[in-house]
């Protein structure tokens, strides 16, 4: 696959539809660099002109901001929103919902304005303008899904009705969690949380979930962030298997008129 | 006569307290930092409207809403009555509106005790659910001791309000029906029947000694339950109208931004402001985060006042669900916990206190040797994943996450401590631009 670079892009003198804004866990996660792929599969055949910032990205400082440490969320912030500001960025997505919350509510008091969508936003556009066209098969079709809402893009920015048309148009046989939107339950990642041990208690809060989700008998269990899906896989794994975890990108590849 | 001035007295110093304690509550609030109030003030009196007055966000548990509604309901309505005990009791007369405003007098008591029974009921329903049925949000370590005592104490208090109102009306509909009639006819609906059947044919002496004890008792647990809200949870039914307003309308997901920390990496980065004055060197290093009251907001502190001990953002809260100590009610009440000790400390006057002994204790000289670490375990806020469930569930709106960051923010910033696992995070991203320390290019997704 050949992803073009904003600075490809500027070279050339033209500016990108749109921005695809990778974040670390699409960049250097193995599992998540799947889900990048596919979401850069549905750009391409949505015949969307993206670009990527590549090696000029930065971490976006979620994790740095969320351990209390401002000063580096500053400094990777700032130095993001001076290469942004320098290629005069002005529309994006990301398939991570905490860098989507970081850029969308934190960049602009910095002096960063974007105009950010999250993956499953552009999805359900595309799908509902015809841009990308499900084959009403595919390989999940009838299956049971359930779908866990991310803290980012659920609570954090109110987001929970757009990655729920998207597997609608999977016709598939969604089931919700009894802790599902605003009740949801977190996967256990966030707040830094992913760079450190747990602190002592009874249980993983990933485990929690996956017993939650796969209580609901669906086979296939769906995300929207790359650390949910870190989380929920590992925990779906400890359990010895029972459903698969997949991002809502992933999920629409399988099904999509190519 | 006698009874009037006594009255009065009575009234007087029950209010004057009452508005010595509040005035302290209101102090302890403003020895918090001031935090400036943005967003659309039509959106603030939404809130307010919707959620203190209106309930909006009990109603997502439906059993807990309606009893609450029932206390809530009467408990508002008894005021309408008050005005006319202070009329009674000041000039010493008997249900002054009776008789000019007749039927719709009848109406409007009528519906209060209707309301008091259903408050009754739902008093009672609560006090099992504390007590006999296990739920565990209300069994949670934070809820033993004085927590515990408080929510029970405060339903006892309701109960013997609302048996004083009924003592009172049961036997004046007696006392109305003898002869000569010695009160104006009120025919209330709950005790026009029950006053009678319990009341009925005690001796007349008895009937007045009783009405009056009922009057008494009622006004009396008015004024103790006034005294008593500053020190207890209860606070609440004042001070979530506030706190509703205040709330902090920016999405979930934001962190509050921190400019002094922004404009010297700004200044650093060659970004900032060419004119901006040069940086003192020799000033005192400032404390970022907060680990005491000082540097919690005022909104953080209205906030810890506010909080009704309910749990429910305990019980939502991941990290407490898999049985990690934090727990953010527990948070929220060390926080108003500290602020109490501050306030009492200062009012105190003692030089132990001040931090500069040779000038008098104050909100600014002040060092008791303590701080919020006193309360709050460093385990307690690391197990946070800052979900925002608690503060989605809090009926209240208070944002206790707020806090676990500002203290989080103290202990890496001012303390440079913290999880040694972060480290490997932070070298990441300061060194490497991103948070593993793992791959090549940011590209080689693309590559297969
Ligand atoms: S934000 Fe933190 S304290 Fe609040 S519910 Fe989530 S994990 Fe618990
Ligand atoms: S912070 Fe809110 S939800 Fe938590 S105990 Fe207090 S009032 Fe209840």
């Amino acid at each position: 696959m050949t992803v073009k670079t904003m600075a490809q892009f500027a070279a050339e003198n033209k500016i990108p539809e749109i921005l695809f804004w990778v974040g670390c866990a699409g960049s250097f996660d193995d599992r998540a660099q799947k889900v990048t792929r596919a979401f850069a599969e549905i750009l391409t055949s949505a015949g969307i002109e993206f670009a990527v910032l590549g090696d000029e990205e930065a971490c976006t400082g979620d994790p740095a901001r969320r351990a209390g440490n401002e000063f580096l969320f500053q400094m990777t912030a700032l130095q993001n929103i001076e290469t942004l500001n320098m290629y005069g960025v002005k529309k994006m997505v990301t398939a991570c919902p905490h860098c989507f919350n970081t850029i969308k509510n934190e960049y602009p008091a910095l002096g960063g304005h974007y105009d950010i969508v999250h993956h499953t936003q552009l999805l359900q556009e595309l799908i509902d303008n015809g841009r990308i066209k499900m084959t009403g098969g595919g390989e999940f079709k009838g299956r049971r899904i359930t779908y866990h809402d991310s803290c980012y893009l659920g609570r954090a920015n109110g987001i929970y009705e757009a990655p729920r048309d998207v597997l609608q148009s999977l016709d598939t046989q969604l089931v919700e969690m009894k802790r599902s939107k605003t009740n949801g339950l977190c996967c256990g990642a966030g707040g830094a949380q992913m760079w450190k041990e747990d602190e002592p208690g009874d249980k993983r809060i990933n485990m929690e979930r996956v017993e939650e989700a796969l209580g609901t008998g669906a086979d296939v269990i769906a995300v929207n962030c790359p650390f949910c899906l870190t989380m929920m896989s590992d925990g779906v794994t400890a359990k010895e298997g029972g459903a698969m975890v997949y991002d809502l990108s992933e999920l629409i590849v399988g099904g999509m008129a190519k | 006569m006698v009874q009037s001035i006594i009255f009065i007295l009575v009234s007087v110093a029950a209010l004057g307290y009452a508005f010595w304690q509040f005035r302290q509550v209101y102090l302890n609030i403003q020895l918090g930092k001031e935090e400036t109030v943005e967003g659309p003030v039509a959106e603030r009196w939404k809130n307010m409207f919707l959620v203190a007055m209106g309930q909006k966000k009990m109603f997502k548990r439906i059993i807990p809403a309606v009893l609450h509604l029932m206390l809530y309901v009467a408990f508002v309505f008894t005021q309408i009555e008050l005005l006319e005990i202070f009329i009674d009791g000041i000039f010493g007369v008997h249900r002054f509106f009776a008789e000019p405003l007749g039927g719709l007098y009848t109406f409007i008591i009528s519906t209060i005790e209707i309301l008091s029974v259903l408050a009754f009921v739902a008093t009672l329903i609560f006090l099992i659910r504390r007590n006999i049925l296990f739920i565990p949000r209300f069994n949670k370590p934070e809820m033993t001791g004085w927590p515990k005592l408080d929510a029970n104490l405060i339903l006892i208090f309701e109960l013997i309000l609302l048996l004083c109102i009924f003592t009172m009306n049961g036997t004046d509909e007696v006392l109305q029906r003898l002869d000569p009639a010695h009160y104006p006819d009120t025919h209330l609906a709950i005790t026009g029947w029950l006053g009678p059947m319990i009341f009925g044919g005690l001796e007349q002496g008895t009937l007045e000694v009783l009405e009056r004890i009922g009057w008494w008792g009622h006004i009396i647990m008015v004024f103790v339950f006034l005294n008593y809200l500053p020190k207890s949870k209860h606070l609440h039914i004042l001070l979530a109208f506030p706190n509703t307003w205040y709330a902090r309308l920016k999405p979930k997901g934001e962190m509050i931004n921190m400019p002094e920390i922004m404009n010297e990496v700004k200044t650093m980065m060659g970004l900032g402001d060419p004119d901006a004055p040069e940086p003192d060197m020799n000033a005192e290093l400032p404390e970022f985060g907060a680990n005491d009251i000082f540097e919690m907001s005022r909104i953080d502190l209205l906030g810890a006042y506010s909080c009704t001990e309910c749990g429910r953002c305990t019980s939502v809260c991941p990290a407490n669900i898999t049985g990690k100590k934090l727990s953010p009610r527990k948070i929220v009440m060390d926080v108003r916990d500290r602020s109490e000790q501050v306030g009492a400390n200062i009012r105190s006057g003692n030089a132990e206190f001040a931090k500069d002994a040779s000038q008098p204790v104050s909100a600014d000289n002040y060092d008791d040797g303590k701080n919020l670490w006193d309360f709050i375990t460093r385990e307690e806020i690391h197990a946070c994943t800052t979900c925002n469930a608690c503060v989605e569930a809090c009926p209240v709106l208070i944002n206790p996450l707020e806090m676990i960051m500002k203290l989080r923010r103290h202990e890496i910033l001012t303390e440079a401590a913290g999880p040694q696992d972060w480290l490997p995070l932070f070298n990441s991203i300061e060194n490497q631009q991103r948070a593993w320390s793992v791959g090549t290019s940011r590209t080689a997704w693309a590559e297969e």
